[in-house]
């Protein structure tokens, strides 16, 4: 079992969950983030106050995967998420030593294992 | 005579200027940090209570008594003999509340340059005072038969001196007495709303046609060229301050734009009812430049005037009011002015911000010191960084409610427990231990 993490453009997002909707992956937690990267920083100007953002607004998905997902999820979201532009984010495969679905008490691979 | 029509325009009008106070609150609130939107909003609303009650106490009869040439007299303390008989032509109560809702946004005009640092006891200490000895007064001059009228000349159409260099000067005091908000200068303070920014100001434009439009007090061609002055100045502003954010940006901004609505508003504010519509066009254009570098300018000082209440209304007026005296056409009922051959008024109306000015200021900063000897006019540092919202009020703008425990009535700590008004204690609501 891995732990992908993946930190994504907000406007990506809805494309990703397709990508990921259409492999069948379809547990997963989304967060709203802030990052740096390689990104320009945009400047913004109040009343005369120019200031830098240096936090882009990113969107942060929590995905725990059995094995066999986890070049599938890998390449659905750098499908979905890419424009070839500075900023497009990151995935970050973890490994994951437990996991436990709450409802059932079902522990590891048959606790990320969609539900029928 | 009492007339009907004037009357009905003079109540709308008086309903409309009490609504720029919730305007006010809401193009200050959106331009704060959101720790900070609460206290920021009831800074403005609550003149509508402490200005709001003042006024028939004294203010009124301070500003509106025979008196002598500098104030009013006792005579209408608690609105004594303030009832139906004739003013003008409308009912003498109706002018008492007219002008009342010009003493309580001019009070709070002056919140701007006091957010997120100032505790709300001594701002409360402060508007009151700050109400009856120096708003009251000025106005006597102006409009209650003072010197500035009758000796001066000077015109002052709905306030451009007696509300917004009155203001302007106090707010800039104010800022320099408190010091400014210990991250000013060291950290991006930006807005947190600009909607609310944008709400305001617009909410202010329809009220500042009572503002204007009801300073003639009547339902007369006066009041519809101020009416008219009023939408033509800010739109001329507008659009100077376009060019100007385009030229120093690139970009025109929202909050320009809703600041650059207020500088023209105020700029045409003591010129309403005596110039004519192509002079207001040229009074609210000519008004953009001095407010947009001012803010510029004071953004990189330690004058902490956080929400430019002197760039906007201060300078706004100042230049309303000087203008006044270039445009002004004896032909639409006031007097002559400078481009009419008669440069005297000029020199009136110079006099006349000057005098306001240095008045509002030296008053402003005596108030103050003196109310800092028996309350700390600032919160703790510590409160300053939590915000004021919760440090002054015990609530929060935006709260998800998540994490909110329901604290049952013996658990509440009681105003009375050590530390829970100690001015440097943690804010009682906030259960920290």
């Amino acid at each position: 079992m891995r732990l992908i993490k993946a930190v994504i453009r907000p406007d990506r997002l809805n494309d990703v969950l397709k990508a990921l909707y259409r492999i069948e992956v379809k547990g997963m937690t989304v967060s709203r983030a802030h990052g740096h990267g390689g990104e320009v920083e945009t400047v913004e100007t109040y009343r005369g106050t120019s200031v830098k953002m240096e936090l882009t607004e990113k969107v942060m998905l929590d995905i725990g995967v059995s094995e066999p997902y986890v070049q599938s999820t890998i390449e659905a979201i750098v499908g979905a998420a890419r424009t070839g532009e500075v900023g497009d984010g990151k995935i970050f495969v973890i490994p994951l030593e437990k996991v436990v679905r709450i409802r059932t008490g079902e522990v590891d691979s048959a606790a990320v294992t969609p539900v029928d | 005579m009492i007339s009907a029509p004037d009357t009905a325009w003079m109540l709308v009008s008086t309903a409309m200027v009490l609504l720029m106070t919730p305007a006010l609150a809401f193009f200050y609130g959106g331009l704060v940090r959101s720790k900070n939107a609460l206290s920021t909003m009831m800074m403005s609303f609550i003149a509508m209570s402490v200005a709001g009650v003042l006024w028939p106490l004294i203010g009124y009869s301070l500003a509106f008594g025979e008196g002598n040439a500098f104030i009013g007299d006792f005579s209408m303390v608690l609105a004594r003999g303030v009832g139906l008989e004739e003013k003008g032509t409308i009912p003498h109560l109706l002018f008492f509340a007219f002008q009342g809702t010009f003493a309580i946004i001019t009070a709070a005009l002056v919140s701007g340059a006091v957010v997120g640092r100032m505790r709300f006891s001594a701002y409360l200490a402060f508007i009151s005072t700050w109400s009856v000895l120096v708003y009251a007064p000025v106005t006597h001059w102006v409009w209650g038969g003072g010197w500035v009228d009758e000796a001066l000349g000077a015109l002052d159409f709905a306030g451009g001196a007696v509300v917004h260099v009155n203001a302007g000067a106090a707010a800039m005091m104010a800022a320099y007495v408190l010091g400014p908000r210990r991250d000013f200068g060291r950290q991006a303070l930006i807005p947190h709303n600009v909607p609310f920014v944008l709400l305001g100001a617009g909410l202010l434009w329809f009220g500042w046609f009572g503002f204007n439009g009801g300073s003639a007090l009547a339902a007369d061609g006066i009041a519809v060229l101020a009416f008219v002055n009023t939408m033509l100045a800010p739109a001329a502003t507008l659009l100077v301050w376009t060019a100007l954010d385009l030229t120093y940006t690139r970009k025109v901004t929202a909050v320009g734009l809703a600041t650059g609505i207020v500088v023209g508003l105020v700029s045409i504010t003591p010129a309403a009812g005596f110039v004519s519509p192509t002079s207001a066009l040229l009074i609210g254009a000519l008004a953009a430049a001095p407010s947009y570098f001012a803010l510029k300018w004071r953004a990189r000082t330690r004058l902490d005037d956080s929400l430019d209440v002197f760039a906007a209304h201060g300078l706004g007026g100042v230049v309303g009011a000087l203008l006044t005296g270039v445009f002004a056409d004896a032909s639409l009922g006031g007097t002559n002015g400078l481009l009419y051959g008669n440069p005297g008024q000029l020199l009136a109306q110079v006099l006349s911000v000057l005098a306001v000015f240095a008045y509002s200021a030296a008053s402003t900063v005596v108030i103050l010191k003196a109310i800092a000897l028996v309350i700390p006019l600032r919160v703790s540092d510590r409160q300053e960084r939590q915000g004021l919202d919760i440090v002054n009020h015990g609530e929060e703008a935006y709260s998800t409610g998540e994490g909110a425990l329901l604290l049952l009535d013996d658990e509440v700590p009681g105003v009375f427990e050590v530390g829970a008004i100690d001015p440097d204690h943690d804010a009682p609501s906030r259960i920290s231990a």
